[in-house]
Formats: C-alpha cells, structure tokens, sequence
C-alpha cells in the first residue's frame, strides 16, 4: 500500500525513533489551540478600520455603497441603473436578504438562486468583511449557494457593518463556532475585487471567468 | 513531457535569439519586481511573516507522517476520500479510476503544475477523456501543444499577435473578421468559449496551494475564478496535491497566505482564495458530489532529513525565478522540464536525475536574488551547489570544467597565491575592458561571455577592498 509506503518513508527520513506519542501530542496541542500568529496593525478606531475596508476594497477595484437597513433596496436599483443592468437579479434565500427583497421586488424580477450559469446579476450576503485586504468571506450552503458567487457577470454583495473583521484570523472563530470545531461550510470564499487576468502580455483585465463588476453593499449597523 | 534539460545550453542559445520571446521577457522583467518590492514594502509585518511562514512549514515537515494522517481522517469525516499515490503514474491510475467510474468524457482543469508534473493531459487524452484547461494562460498554451514557462503565469513567453492566431486557428465557429486586436476582446472570447465546457464537464480537475490538517480543507488561490467554476459545476471534483501542501491550521494557512500574492504577484490578496472541505452536503443546493483528493509524493518523502528537505518549504509563488537574471534571459522553456528558475534548478535534477539537468544548477550566477526574495526563506543558491557538488563527484561534467575547477580550487586553498591571481585577474580586466568597463570575452569562460558582457572588476579585489576598509 503506498500510504504505508509513503507513511513509513518520511517516518525513516525523519531520523525519529519509533515512540511517536510526543509528536503526536505537539500537533494535537498545536491544532486545538490554533493560535494566530503575526497579524498586520490596523487603524485604532473603528471609524477608521472600516474606512480602510472600503479604501481596499476599492483598489482592489470592487466599489461599495454604504447604505441604511431600509435604503438597501433603492442603491440595489440605482447601482443597476447606472451600470445599465437589466431589472432583474438572480438572488440568494439568505434570510437576512429579506429586507432587500421586499425593497426592490416592486422594481425589479427577483429569482431564486443557485442560477443556470445565464444571469447578469447575482446577490449574496457575506459572511464577514476583512479590513486588512478589503476581502469579503462568503460560505456555500443552502442560503448562499457557491456558483452564484462565480457565474454572473455582476455580482453584489451585501455586508453588516458588525460582520467586518480586522483580519482572517477573526473569520475562523467564527466558523467554529457556527459549525463546531474542525469543521467547516463545504465552500469559503475569500473574495478580493472582481475576477481578472493578465495572462496576455501582463496587461491587467479585469472579467475573466468569474464576475466583471463586484458591489459591496455596506450597510450601517 | 519530453525532457530537453540535457540541451539546456542548446535550448539557452536558441532562447537567446528568438525575438518575439525576448520582448515577451521584457514584461517579467519590468512588472513582477517592482510590484513585489511594493507589496512587500507596504506590510511592516513583511519580515516577521516570512520567518513565521518558515517556522511553520519546518514544524509541518518534522512531523509530515502525523499531519498527513490527520489530513486523511478529516476528509474522510467530512465524506471525501484519500487517495496516497508513491509514483506519477499511480497519481494517473487513482484519477483516470475515478474519471472512468463517474462516466467521465470531459474533464476541466484549474491551473495545477502538479498535474504537469504528471503529465495528465496527454496521459487523459489517450484514454478517450478530454481535459481543458480553463486558466487563459493555461488554455492558450494547450491550444498551442505547449507547456506552461513559468509556474503562476504559463503563457509569459507569447505576444498577443500569437495568441491572436492561436484563437483565429481554435475559434473557428466565430466571425473570420472579427476585432481581435485588444487583449480584452481576446479575453472575452475565451470567457465565452470556456463557460459552455464549464457547464458541460463530468469532472473537474484542480490542484491545492495548500491542504489544512485541522478541518481537512483543500485551499486553492486564483485570479479569474477558472477554478472556481471547475470545481463547484461537475458532479466530481478531484484534487491533485502534493504531500508537503499541508499547514496545520486555518491560522497557520492565513500566515503564508499573507506572504504568498504579495511575493507572486504583488497582489496584497490573490482575488479568489477559496477552501474546499468534503463534497456537497445534502441541504446544498450546488458543489460536486464527490470530493478526491489524490495525494503525491513522487520523491518528495526521499528529501526530508537531506539537505534538500528545505526545498518541500516552497509555495509556488515564482518570485525566484521572476528575479532570476537567468530566467530573464533564457525564459522558461529552456530548462527542459516542469519547473523553470531557481526552484526548478534545484527541483529538476531531484525528479529527472541530476545526469539528465545537471546543466541547470550550473546555469546560476549565484547572485543570490532568489533566496532574498524567497519568501519562504529557501537557500537556493546553496541548494544549487550542493547539485554541483554531487555532480562533480560523479564526474558528470564535462573534463575541462572539472579541470578548471580543479585549479581553482587548488589555488583558492593558498590564500597568497589566490589574492596574486586575482590582483593580476582584476587589473588585467580592468585594462581590457577599457573605458567601457565591459569584457565581451573571457579566456576561460567563452561560452559564457558569448551572449554577455562581463563587467569589469574596478577598484581592486574584495580582499583589498576589505582590508583597505577596515
Ligand atoms: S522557491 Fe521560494 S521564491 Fe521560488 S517558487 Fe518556491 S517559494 Fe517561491
């Protein structure tokens, strides 16, 4: 058998004899406590670290919007508006996107998600944001289903002010927590910016295979 | 893949004179650099990263057999399955086993160079499976019949003329007179070409940056979300990764995730990153019913406790050989094999044999960029000489340079004679080189100086130099 092989091999490399109970004990020690390592400084006020969510966000070329719990459903509307998108959405059952719903439906044609791969827009709800890279956390699962964060053309997002978190390291205890430890949503999306390529000459394109456009909804707690 | 490492100087020389490649160069040389050197600049926290980065692959490496194992049982608990493959060819068998139990006829691929490694594709594509590689990069090159010249960024040696023709030849379902004169109008082609394969594929095929030991999750990072859509639409997914991709936990995987665009791209964040943890769950209403992962070793396992273990520390970031002088002249296609650069110097001769790619840890300058820049702290030069070494024990190389070699280190052992020589060397440079202060010819080293001049040494030797400054 190749494990064996394979097992047995490192294990002669490693040049440790065969009680291995010590190790064993380091790495179980070592992921139960899962302890953070070096985390990069953030701005010292919360004013100031969501300022740097969005300014990274931005560079990373997605825009955001910060808008109030009822005025979600009308920047819904203008941001289509502007972009010249059609009045229609592909959207998650995300419950805590039931407020949007009910906002915009009187505006636009809202279908159910996971789409068929034909959508112009799409519209999620994240999980967090993170103010260290201006990324978004995004887990699969029955109310956000995984492709719709990858196959329209366009894709929004909406994002509680109380969900951005100053670094990744804020995202797993909170999955933990959710789920239970050692375990995890089938898909986590860490997402920066819309999709892109410079595969052609090292000239930046933004649009490859997932969305051109990325929308932060950013609303106030 | 055909091996060509044994022609390196042949393939150097021709390298060197082909100009739509050199002016494909010119792009690694003057974007990667100053990129990176941005990113890394902008993070305090850059340094102490990259120490912390080390410390944990060195930890995961002293106990590789127990992370491993660990692995397994969470994939396992989560409903995926573990497949151990010693050899290339068992990798093959484990994959084409599970694409002919789903019925499979179309297999799509995010970018991997593991599945290079193993040459999958031609592998797959005489079992009647067809693989498309879905990365524009990766997807150009196929269309060609090449292979990738540089591990992040596969198709860095064409113009857009070529993969302008390229698409004129494939897309022959399109308008023979349509625009195609903008990078974008050709991204957008193969965007549209590529999302009916995506919807259509039985198997979707990608590789991992890394494996998390706690939660037994398979990690991908990309930029256009290719790998994405490989591995959410078809009802199997199969990941092919290599033993020492493991981390022990999400923190340990956010720490080199940090140093890892910022080093490849200059990216502070590669746009997708994405964790994969089993197949989907039954209250899911999308994501593959079966998750693989096919775990390779392939001679990794024989490096620990050698002194090229280090080596199983790299990410894949391709930082060496964006700031290698060598591959900058030469590209990647050149070095013969999968893995170009200074990683793919010290990699090569460990997978082909050092008979075969003993050219490649020679053609260094040992100027040392790549371990500055190795954000995973690897001692690459020192790597490449320990080939040297090995190379020349077993005579291997040819017997002028063993003699030349010889001389020098009969002479660099008598420290007065050395510093004579060198005076002598240095000043009689100095004079040839003239007000130009370039040798365009060496006595002992014509070959080298062929494509190249040799500055000339001024101010005297380093000796000199030292003691004059202390
Ligand atoms: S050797 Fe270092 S710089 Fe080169 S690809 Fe590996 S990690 Fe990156």
């Amino acid at each position: 058998m190749s494990r064996e092989f394979i097992l047995e091999r490192i294990k002669s490399r490693q040049k440790v004899d065969g009680d291995d109970s010590d190790r064993r004990r380091a790495v179980e020690k070592r992921i139960a406590e899962h302890a953070p390592g070096i985390l990069p400084a953030v701005p010292g006020t919360r004013v100031k670290r969501l300022k740097q969510f969005i300014d990274k966000a931005e560079a990373a070329q997605a825009s955001v919007s910060r808008v109030s719990e009822q005025s979600m459903g009308k920047a819904l509307v203008e941001w289509l508006r502007d972009h010249n998108l059609p009045a229609e959405v592909r959207m998650s059952p995300d419950k805590r996107l039931d407020g949007l719903r009910k906002q915009a439906e009187k505006k636009l044609t809202i279908k159910p998600a996971p789409g068929d791969g034909s959508d112009i827009v799409g519209v999620s709800h994240a999980e967090c944001g993170i103010v260290e890279t201006g990324t978004l956390a995004l887990t699969s699962g029955p109310d956000n289903p995984t492709t719709l964060n990858f196959l329209p053309e366009n894709h929004v997002v909406v994002l509680r002010e109380k969900d951005v978190v100053d670094h990744y390291e804020d995202i797993w205890p909170r999955l933990r927590k959710r789920f239970g430890e050692r375990k995890m949503p089938r898909t986590l999306n860490l997402v920066t910016g819309p999709s892109r390529s410079a595969d052609i000459e090292q000239t930046l394109i933004l649009g490859a295979h997932g969305p051109v456009r990325l929308h932060i909804l950013l609303v106030r707690d | 893949m055909q091996i060509t490492s044994p022609g390196f100087k042949r393939n150097a020389t021709r390298a060197l004179g082909d100009e739509q490649l050199q002016k494909a160069l010119g792009h690694v040389r003057s974007n990667f650099i100053d990129k990176r050197a941005a990113a890394a600049a902008a993070l305090p926290e850059f340094e102490a990263l990259r120490d912390n980065a080390k410390a944990i692959k060195d930890h995961v490496l002293e106990n590789l057999d127990i992370y491993l194992e660990t692995f397994e049982e969470r994939v396992t608990a989560q409903g995926g399955n573990v497949h151990w493959a010693a050899t290339a060819s068992e990798a093959r068998g484990h994959i084409l086993d599970i694409c002919r139990k789903a019925g499979a006829r179309s297999v799509t691929k995010g970018k991997s160079m593991i599945t290079e490694e193993i040459g999958l594709n031609s592998f797959l594509e005489k079992s009647d499976i067809t693989p498309i590689e879905t990365d524009l990069g990766e997807y150009i090159i196929q269309l060609r019949g090449e292979h990738p010249s540089h591990i992040i960024a596969p198709a860095v040696h064409l113009n857009m003329d070529q993969v302008r023709d390229d698409f004129k030849k494939a897309h022959t379902h399109l308008d023979a007179n349509r625009a195609m004169d903008e990078p974008e109008i050709l991204l957008k082609e193969a965007r549209g070409v590529l999302r009916d394969r995506f919807l259509n594929a039985d198997v979707g095929i990608t590789g991992a940056n890394f494996l998390v030991a706690e939660t037994g999750s398979s990690i991908i990072v990309t930029n256009e979300g290719n790998g994405d859509l490989t591995q959410s639409l078809p009802k199997v997914h199969i990941v092919v990764a290599s033993i020492e991709k493991i981390v022990p936990t999400l923190e340990d995987m956010s720490q080199i995730m940090r140093v890892l665009a910022r080093s490849a791209t200059g990216q502070e964040m590669s746009v997708y990153t994405t964790l994969s943890s089993g197949p989907r769950r039954p209250e899911d209403p999308d994501g593959p019913e079966q998750y693989h992962v096919v775990l390779l070793d392939n001679g990794r396992s024989e490096m620990i406790g050698t002194e090229f273990q280090d080596m199983l520390r790299c990410i894949r970031c391709g930082a060496c050989m964006n700031h290698c002088p060598v591959y900058h002249a030469v590209g990647g296609h050149a070095y013969g094999w999968v893995y170009p650069g200074p990683m793919g110097s010290v990699l090569t001769p460990k997978f082909i044999g050092v008979d075969k790619a003993g050219h490649l840890p020679n053609a260094s300058t040992f100027c040392g960029r790549c371990e500055e820049v190795c954000p995973m702290r690897i001692p690459l030069p020192k790597m490449m000489r320990h080939w040297r070494e090995q190379e020349f024990e077993k005579h291997l190389s040819p017997p002028a340079q063993r003699r030349n070699l010889k001389l020098w280190a009969w002479v660099a052992k008598r420290p007065t004679l050395y510093r004579l020589a060198t005076r002598i060397a240095a000043r009689g440079m100095s004079v040839l080189g003239g007000r130009r202060h370039r040798l365009g010819w060496l006595p002992v080293a014509s070959a080298w100086t062929k494509h190249r001049d040799m500055p000339t040494p001024e101010g005297g030797t380093f000796m000199a130099q030292w003691k004059g400054k202390r």
